[in-house]
């Protein structure tokens, strides 16, 4: 379905929904459920809490549908409600830190210096299926700092484009890739060289020949 | 005009999502041509990013979709009780 089509198709889902067919709205959320979670999960880190609070930016997407302007995407609409949401969560957890979510100042960092290595060698995908390769990436990811895993999450993860993760955000497109590069420097500085070393194959024993 | 590494990875991101402009792109790939670090830096930033793009490094929690299909058919059973008293009202509140 070509972008438009899409639009149209759920501005009329949303239409019908505010004229009272509000069964329709579990068919409007089906394509949005797992971006909204994992968004949240960069935010919070906790698969529970996260998947409360994609619970209620549902609900409150659904109980203020009616104010829903048609300019933005509803899939960046309801992500806003869910990071307002985390955020207030995370404001609320004693543990937080109150700085670095939309610092600007990070954005003037100086560039990441990847990691350097010679002789890169194809990790393959099949390699995601060990449980070990999978849990280097979710750390490398956790590790980033908010501003850019969110920015990483939408558009590397979630394949939005640079607009909707703007619009999503309530940043600038320009701010979106500027964020993104980071984000990608980073995890390469950070997987290269353990992925490398986890996928290396095996180092030869040597035989006790005598 | 030749480019250095360091400037070479400021434009990794473009170059991978093919967003710098012609002229920009011949002289990165002129680099990359003669440079096996910034290949290499090249190749595994985007083998990293086909990586953490794979679904089974994230995935739902079992049971989620249920959970919140069930939480909205909650809500939504409770907005229809709160909103109209009976089929006489509900034909009344057109618009």
């Amino acid at each position: 379905m070509t972008d438009a089509a899409h639009k149209d198709r759920e501005q009329a889902l949303i239409a019908a929904i505010v004229a009272g067919e509000t069964q329709l709205y579990h068919d409007l959320i089906r394509p949005h459920e797992k971006v909204v979670y994992m968004v949240v999960l960069s935010y919070v880190k906790n698969s529970a809490d996260a998947e409360d609070i994609a619970q209620e930016a549902f609900l409150q997407g659904f109980r203020s549908l009616a104010s829903f302007r048609g300019e933005a995407k509803f899939s960046s609409w309801v992500i806003t409600i869910a990071l307002n949401l985390a955020r207030r969560k995370l404001r609320k957890a004693a543990t937080f830190r109150e700085v670095s979510i939309d610092d600007p100042g990070e954005d003037d960092n100086p560039p990441v210096a990847p990691a350097m290595l010679r002789d890169w060698r194809e990790i393959p995908s099949e390699a995601v299926e060990r449980n070990e390769v999978r849990a280097l990436l979710r750390e490398a990811i956790a590790k980033l700092p908010e501003i850019y895993r969110t920015v990483f999450v939408l558009r590397e993860m979630e394949q939005s484009s640079g607009e909707e993760t703007a619009a999503a955000l309530g940043i600038t497109h320009a701010l979106v890739k500027v964020r993104l590069h980071r984000a990608r420097m980073m995890l390469q500085k950070e997987l290269a060289p353990t992925l490398r070393a986890a996928t290396a194959p095996p180092k030869r024993r040597w035989l006790p020949w005598n | 005009m030749e480019l250095e590494c360091k400037h070479v990875w400021n434009y990794i991101s473009e170059f991978l999502d093919d967003s710098l402009s012609e002229e920009t792109r011949a002289m990165v790939q002129r680099h990359l041509d003669h440079c096996e670090i910034c290949s290499a830096i090249l190749d595994s930033t985007r083998n990293i990013l086909v990586l953490t793009a794979d679904d089974r490094v994230f995935e739902l929690p079992v049971g989620y979709s249920e959970r919140l299909h069930a939480r909205l058919d909650a809500e939504l059973r409770t907005e229809q009780s709160g909103e109209s008293h009976g089929p006489e009202t509900k034909s009344e509140i057109k618009d």
